[in-house]
């Protein structure tokens, strides 16, 4: 794997890494049970597309998922801006999801299609599974089309999809939560 | 109490099933709504003191897994709700009287949890503590929560495998690892003691009469100790209770009796986190009703 | 909308009641169903119906105890000893 495969790697894992955690915030407070249930499945799904991910990259450079997901600075992440927005309403948690399950899809098909058998399996296998989250991207999508606050939560997110140069603040911030009890006992196993 | 409600009464004291459509009496229904609705409530409120760790785990394992555990906590609520609404309550009355302070949920998510070490402990000692009251109602004789309680427990299996394998890598770990469990065992223990109620006698306590409970308190609480207290003795740790030790003759586990007012107080709403938790369930619920309203509208 | 969950544990086993969920339409009942009853790959299949489309019966009616149909009418005890002793092989073979 050359190193430009290793970033378009990072650069995914990072997406959904992040996106993950985000998602992750509504497990527990969703607006409805069933719902959370589903919506945290969704979350674990993107951590976990992450970790396998991760994996691939850590073993290139002699190193380990968790030391790449954890270990490096806020800046050096490869995340696009609109995942590291902590949107804690449902209209734009949704519209995000929507458009990053689109811009997603198209991104996978390229690595499924990758020369290297390792890629473009794991490709497969997140793509399979994604297809459950655009499932459920569609549904909702569906159901919130005659909501202004919906359909202007898009128009704000859109732009965001392709915005790659530099990070929010909102990231520091995160990143700050995510690796405290790590960073408490450097080294440590946990 | 009428010849019908004795007749019923006997019963479920013989080991007799109820049905949702089945007869019974105001008394029992009501104990049940009661009871259930509390154990609903738990689950919801109980997702809370974890829910902050879930950002903070330290390894995409944990995370993977915490995530997962208080997932299953909210697929628990959805599952005793469902009950309670079948009996005749609205969950979104029951939401209503849990933001209100109206109805209860159970003393140990009133407290905060301040580090790594209080989700390893909470995992490990209090998912333990629930289990055993879990079991004892897969007999309880409401037979509709009886067999929800099966898919619960089967949940439950992993929680604390999970929570055994935090604190065992911690044990495990470093010094100051070490000293986060102490430390957090310190905090929780009296909580644990509290868990499964205050020593009624169970004759006299009207949940068991009517076998929705199917064990009393101070049995739950004897097995919890029984169970868990060698656990955490074989790892070095020590319980803040200079009376706790197993009386040889008859097996019986001797401590220092909980404070009860303390109880009574916590779970009455006056938690050190009581007020910031429902105040979080009432603003989620507040800014997420225009969703509810838009989806369940025209649903029938 | 309320649906009812039936749920196979493994090819070849029959669908149980699982339980219910309360969901909108098929479409959203599908995910909600699949999520609390098989994110773990603990089923094999799920039925899922909205409870209205269930018609409970509970009510069965046998006042004449009609136990020509059914195993415990059937009482050979007697009959066979007395068939077994006619036959000469009483004393040759258990009484079964």
């Amino acid at each position: 794997m050359n190193e430009q495969e290793q970033q378009l790697l990072l650069q995914i894992a990072d997406d959904e890494l992040i996106l993950g955690w985000r998602d992750s915030e509504w497990t527990g407070i969703a607006p409805m049970l069933e719902e959370d249930v589903a919506f945290s499945s969704i979350a674990q799904n993107e951590i976990g597309h992450a970790r396998g991910l991760y994996e691939l990259v850590a073993r290139a450079r002699g190193t380990t998922a968790d030391e790449l997901a954890f270990d490096r600075t806020p800046e050096e992440y490869l995340c696009a801006r609109i995942v590291e927005l902590r949107l804690m309403d449902w209209e734009r948690t949704i519209a995000r999801h929507v458009l990053y399950e689109e811009a997603d899809a198209t991104r996978l098909e390229r690595l499924k299609a990758s020369e290297d058998a390792e890629i473009a399996g794991l490709a497969a296998k997140i793509d399979r599974e994604e297809a459950y989250h655009r499932m459920h991207a569609a549904m909702w999508d569906e159901r919130l089309r005659g909501e202004q606050r919906y359909l202007r939560a898009l128009d704000e997110l859109r732009p965001l999809l392709d915005e790659r140069d530099g990070h929010t603040d909102e990231l520091a911030e995160l990143w700050e939560q995510m690796t405290v009890v790590r960073r408490s006992v450097p080294g440590a196993t946990w | 109490m009428t010849p019908k409600e004795q007749g019923f009464l006997e019963d479920v004291q013989a080991g007799g099933q109820v049905e949702t459509t089945d007869w019974m009496p105001e008394d029992y229904r009501a104990k049940l709504i009661k009871f259930i609705e509390m154990h609903g409530n738990s689950e919801l409120m109980g997702v809370l003191p974890e829910r902050e760790w879930i950002l903070r785990a330290p390894t995409l394992q944990r995370k993977l897994a915490l995530t997962a555990k208080v997932q299953d906590e909210v697929g628990h609520s959805q599952l005793i709700y469902r009950v309670v609404e079948d009996l005749g309550k609205p969950r979104e009355q029951c939401f209503d009287d849990l933001i209100s302070g109206k109805s209860k949920f159970h003393n140990v998510f009133h407290y905060p949890t301040k580090t790594w070490g209080d989700v390893g402990v909470i995992a490990w000692l209090v998912d333990a503590a629930a289990i055993i009251s879990q079991k004892a109602l897969l007999k309880c004789s409401y037979a509709p929560y009886a067999r929800i309680m099966k898919k619960i427990c089967w949940e439950e299996s992993f929680h604390i495998l999970h929570g055994r394998d935090v604190i065992l890598t911690m044990m495990n770990g470093t010094d100051e690892q070490r000293e986060l469990v102490q430390e957090a065992l310190n905090r929780w223990w009296g909580p644990l003691m509290q868990f499964h109620g205050n020593p009624i006698p169970r004759e006299d306590d009207p949940m068991y009469v009517w076998r929705i409970k199917s064990q009393g308190n101070k049995e739950a609480r004897q097995q919890f100790l029984d169970g868990y207290v060698p656990q955490i003795w074989e790892l070095g740790l020590t319980v803040p209770d200079p009376k706790l030790r197993k009386r040889d003759d008859e097996g019986v586990w001797e401590y220092t009796e909980p404070d009860w007012d303390e109880l009574k107080h916590v779970v009455t709403g006056h938690g050190p986190k009581t007020a910031d938790r429902l105040d979080l369930r009432r603003r989620a619920r507040e800014n997420s009703a225009w969703v509810r309203s838009v989806v369940l509208a025209d649903a029938a | 909308m309320i649906y009812e969950v039936f749920r196979q544990e493994r090819k070849g086993q029959p669908f149980q009641h699982a339980g219910s969920i309360e969901a909108p339409d098929d479409h959203f009942a599908d995910v909600y169903a699949r999520e609390q009853y098989g994110r773990r790959g603990e089923s094999a299949a799920l039925w899922i119906v909205p409870r209205a489309a269930v018609l409970e019966i509970d009510e069965f009616v046998d006042e004449l105890d009609r136990n020509y149909h059914r195993v415990d009418g059937y009482s050979l005890k007697a009959k066979l000893k007395e068939a077994r002793e006619r036959a000469g092989t009483a004393a040759a073979a258990p009484d079964s």
